[in-house]
């Protein structure tokens, strides 16, 4: 009797905790988080598609994009998604800490690279009149693209944070399950990055 | 010398997606001025090569297998494509529809 009262006052004890210890969880939920970023991207992208055309008399895509800043862009990002990569494999197969830091370091700097050529570009189309409250089309251009900058951005950050922790505590099991989770990030924003450059800039130059 | 072997295996996916992800994006951005914009058929194009593109990235630099393993993520990827294609091109129909019907151009 006294054995099942205490079955009953103590169930099995289970560690609620134990599953943000198995990497493999660990790196799936983080998939499941980005498949659900992907969701509201593409929310943003269906505005974006209804509103190529609705300029309301200002300034369209064909006097706003600047194709060449796009493909240096374009091939920031890109390089920068190859670079994080390579520090992914360095630090899989341990090789030292200094050439780990070294792509990190890159790939923060190809990062920067590409928000201020982004910013420039903003800069210009606002200087021939291409602000978001002139028109739907552009509000629609500024809630989409400067998302994804935003996205970057938060990227260097996080890429900020990642090198001061292997500084201060090195790479232990920790700090490569989080830099796992940055480099998935990254290439996930790079593939963002060829739907904008589809769809916003060529298909809002054709259709606008 | 496993591990180096390993590590040159793991370099040389990256560099081969990195290089076709190049051209790719190279022949977008030559194909649409050289077609011009008066042929909207160039946005086939540019879709095709642009699906190619995201293919190869998932496939060789987020690891994305279609082996037993990988299938959980190939699922839940699979699954929120359903989902983003329903929204994109439903909401794309609609609007496009509604525009037509009001006699506005959209």
């Amino acid at each position: 009797m006294s054995g099942n009262s205490s079955s009953i006052s103590k169930p099995p004890s289970v560690d609620p905790g134990a599953i943000h210890k198995d990497p493999d969880m660990v790196i799936f939920g983080f998939w499941v988080f980005m498949m659900s970023d992907l969701i509201f991207f593409g929310v943003v992208f269906a505005i974006y598609i209804t509103m190529i055309g609705a300029t309301a008399g200002g300034p369209g895509p064909r006097e706003l994009f600047d194709f060449g800043s796009l493909f240096a862009q374009t091939m920031l990002l890109l390089t920068s998604s190859l670079t994080v990569g390579i520090a992914t494999i360095t630090m899989k197969h341990q090789r030292s800490q200094g050439s780990f830091l070294f792509w990190v370091v890159i790939t923060l700097l190809l990062g920067l690279g590409f928000l201020t050529l982004e910013l420039y570009d903003f800069s210009e189309m606002a200087a021939k009149g291409g602000v978001p409250q002139r028109s739907g089309y552009l509000s629609a251009f500024f809630g989409l693209v400067p998302l994804h900058g935003l996205h970057v951005t938060f990227g260097c950050l996080w890429m900020l944070v990642m090198i001061v922790q292997v500084l201060m505590v090195g790479m232990t099991d920790l700090v490569k399950l989080r830099f796992l989770r940055l480099a998935l990030f990254w290439h996930f924003l790079d593939l963002i990055w060829i739907g904008i450059f589809s769809v916003v800039y060529f298909g809002g130059w054709v259709y606008g | 010398m496993a591990e180096k072997s390993g590590f040159s295996v793991h370099l040389r996916t990256y560099l081969t997606g990195y290089v076709l992800s190049v051209v790719l994006t190279l022949a977008a951005f030559w194909a649409v001025p050289a077609v011009g914009r008066e042929n909207k058929s160039v946005l086939l194009l540019v879709g095709l090569l642009g699906v190619a593109q995201l293919t190869v990235q998932l496939k060789c630099f987020l690891n994305v297998t279609t082996q037993k393993e990988g299938r959980d993520n190939l699922a839940l990827i699979l699954f929120s494509t359903l989902i983003l294609l329903i929204i994109v091109l439903g909401t794309a129909w609609i609007m496009g529809n509604l525009a037509m019907r009001m006699h506005t151009t959209m």
